[in-house]
């Protein structure tokens, strides 16, 4: 609704947009094949590579285009399958408590503490021809125990307020108190939640790829900093070669963070109208703040008794 | 509920007028648009030294938009339009415009000047902290360092005030009762001596003995400490036993401002005498019970005129027409002021009618 009023998560859904289109079209648009082998090695943007060439003479701009997608797909399904798991356990295990919470956290726990990053080296290790997918399901395995966590607490602390109560008092079944009286009041977290683990998962999926781990032969931002890293180019002063795969992936965890700046606003009814109105309040200097009452004393509608 | 006995009115609320918090013009719009809600317009209103000021009327009148925004506390989207929140203390004469102070300065400013005493406030408390950290934290944030002692000697003596045994300093918020958690606030509220609580409906959640017991230990606390106090509530009754001074609001609007007894026994605003005709009293002859007609007027549309003509049982042709603005009475009594134009003898040159006129009090009560 009032989403885009939000100067940030305007700027951030933009930018998303644009990653998210490029990721689509990516292969058409591409200027070059990616991999194929040109007689320019090892140069400088120019009219012809915009963005400059490899040592073997492959089109880098290409390269980011089509790698682009990659990165999107893996990212966004590792985000949803782990948000998916975290909110099924998280949620599951707070509002049932007892033996299942018991247990339900104990494998939160267990997958809290196992270190990430060595466990997808050391899966992606043994399924060396592993695609995009497989490597979102694992990444998504290992990354969805923190929001697991969080959505546990929040629920815990939502399961003992009146409303649910009275919800319970009225006869409802269980579903319909957890998906309909405590889900919509999750909104916030799971979104954040969400757009955290994406983040996670594509910073994943380039790291693996930048160490060597998966397969070097697909495109995507990793793979380019990977032959980015073995073909020396920092020492050769290649900076075009890793510059723009650095700032790729930057630019899509800034909008990831600049559209979580605004979630909150669009999903709590109670900051909706603050922030409907921010452009107004910033016209008139307002600063709506709690415990602090704004004083304007600049307004011009007619009150009634000036008009009559 | 309604306390049987008049209860620690004080005595010297005549004498002493002078003025701790004077609010001048006040306007309050909910809202940043044209489509912002008026809550209050042009309300003015000033709290005397050692007075109990009761503001009574309909839910949504703007009682509490009135108390929060004269502290600056109205949450978002409340935007202050208008006005002046002037506080002088009686005490050594600092103070200044609420509505112009910095954060800085409104922080210091609050509790030590003015305190709160919120609807429900027991759940005000912090359930992770002791009372006794609570209390002492507020007296050592106002205070000069290596307080620490004499915080805890006052907290003590703070929970005696309210009688509250001083063994439950060392206790959890949940291990007192509702009332005695109440009271806890009333005492947080008195510990930096403020001249000014505000209290909105600060009874509402307990039953009635507490609420006497509690409303007792506040009147004596005032009568010994000396601070003012403003009394939200929509119990008319209560505050008949309670306040020195009653302001009825009416649809964001201060429509009558008299002392207890003369808004008990002569109201002069139509509404005014509606409220009490819709209640029964405890003393006195039986009187007929009557409601007010109609609902409280929708503030985004206000009807011409008068906010109140068309509930009114008194209505004249120019109520429709005129606003009637905060005057004197017919006969001009000197402590109280009426926005009606059946006492603007520019309009109504004829007596006003007899239940909202001058008359000898004998003939009231026994």
């Amino acid at each position: 609704m009032s989403l885009v009023h939000n100067r940030k998560v305007l700027a951030g859904m933009i930018l998303l947009g644009f990653f998210v289109v490029i990721a689509i079209i990516g292969p058409w648009i591409a200027p070059y094949d990616p991999s194929m082998v040109g007689p320019d090695s090892l140069q400088a943007p120019s009219p012809a590579h915009w963005v400059g060439t490899t040592n073997t003479g492959q089109d880098i701009l290409s390269q980011l285009i089509v790698g682009t997608r990659g990165v999107m797909v893996v990212g966004l399904i590792a985000g949803i399958l782990a948000t998916t798991i975290s909110v099924i356990v998280g949620v599951t295990s707070g509002f049932l408590g007892g033996l299942g919470d018991e247990v339900l956290s104990l494998l939160t726990n267990v997958f809290l503490v196992v270190p990430a990053l060595p466990l997808l080296i050391i899966i992606v290790g043994v399924m060396p021809s592993a695609g995009g997918l497989t490597i979102a399901v694992v990444i998504a395995l290992t990354g969805w125990a923190w929001g697991a966590r969080v959505l546990r607490a929040q629920t815990l602390s939502l399961r003992k307020r009146d409303f649910v109560e009275a919800a319970r008092a009225n006869g409802e079944p269980m579903w319909r108190i957890i998906f309909f009286e405590i889900m919509p009041n999750l909104t916030a977290i799971i979104a954040s939640g969400f757009i955290g683990t994406v983040v996670f998962a594509i910073l994943s999926e380039v790291t693996l790829a930048f160490i060597g781990v998966t397969s070097i032969s697909t495109w995507n931002w990793g793979t380019m900093l990977f032959w980015a890293q073995s073909s020396q180019s920092l020492v050769q002063g290649a900076w075009w070669w890793f510059v723009p795969a650095g700032l790729c992936i930057a630019a899509v965890g800034t909008s990831l963070t600049l559209i979580n700046f605004g979630i909150d606003e669009f999903v709590n009814p109670r900051l909706r109208n603050t922030a409907a109105n921010a452009g107004l309040l910033r016209r008139k200097k307002i600063r709506a703040r709690i415990g602090f009452t704004p004083v304007y004393r600049g307004f011009t509608s007619t009150r009634k008794g000036e008009d009559a | 509920m309604t306390l049987t006995t008049p209860i620690g009115r004080s005595a010297a609320s005549a004498s002493a007028r002078q003025p701790v918090l004077e609010i001048r013009n006040l306007s309050v719009d909910y809202g940043y648009d044209d489509r912002a809600v008026h809550a209050l317009s042009d309300v003015s209103l000033t709290l005397h030294a050692g007075e109990v000021l009761g503001l009574a009327g309909e839910s949504g009148c703007g009682k509490s938009t009135l108390a929060y925004a004269a502290t600056r506390l109205l949450p978002p989207p409340g935007v202050i339009t208008g006005g002046e929140v002037l506080f002088t203390s009686s005490r050594d004469g600092h103070g200044g415009d609420l509505l112009t102070m910095s954060d800085a300065e409104l922080r210091a400013q609050r509790w030590r000047d003015t305190a709160i005493v919120f609807q429900g406030s027991m759940n005000s408390l912090n359930p992770v902290y002791k009372i006794g950290k609570q209390l002492m934290d507020g007296i050592t944030a106002h205070s000069p360092r290596g307080f620490r002692e004499q915080a805890r000697l006052r907290a003590l003596e703070l929970l005696e005030m309210v009688g509250i045994p001083n063994d439950r300093l060392g206790s959890y918020p949940h291990q007192l009762s509702g009332g005695m958690r109440q009271r806890v606030m009333v005492a947080m509220a008195l510990a930096l001596e403020p001249e000014v609580v505000i209290m909105d409906e600060p009874t509402t959640a307990l039953d009635v003995v507490m609420q006497r017991q509690i409303l007792e230990q506040i009147m004596r606390l005032k009568n010994e400490l000396g601070f003012s106090v403003i009394f939200i509530t929509h119990d008319v009754s209560l505050l008949l036993e309670l306040a020195d001074r009653i302001a009825i609001m009416y649809a964001g609007k201060i429509v009558e401002d008299a002392g207890a007894d003369e808004v008990y026994r002569m109201p002069r605003h139509p509404y005014t005498a509606g409220l009490l005709h819709s209640f029964p009293p405890l003393h006195g002859p039986r009187r007929e019970l009557g409601g007010i007609p109609g609902s409280p007027p929708d503030l985004m549309k206000l009807p011409s005129g008068c906010n109140f003509h068309p509930r009114c049982p008194h209505t004249l042709e120019a109520c429709s027409v005129l606003e009637p603005k905060l005057g004197p009475t017919e006969g001009a009594e000197p402590t109280r002021s009426v926005a009606c134009l059946l006492h603007d003898p520019a309009v109504n040159p004829g007596p006003v009618p007899v239940e909202l006129g001058v008359r000898p009090p004998s003939k009231e009560t026994a």
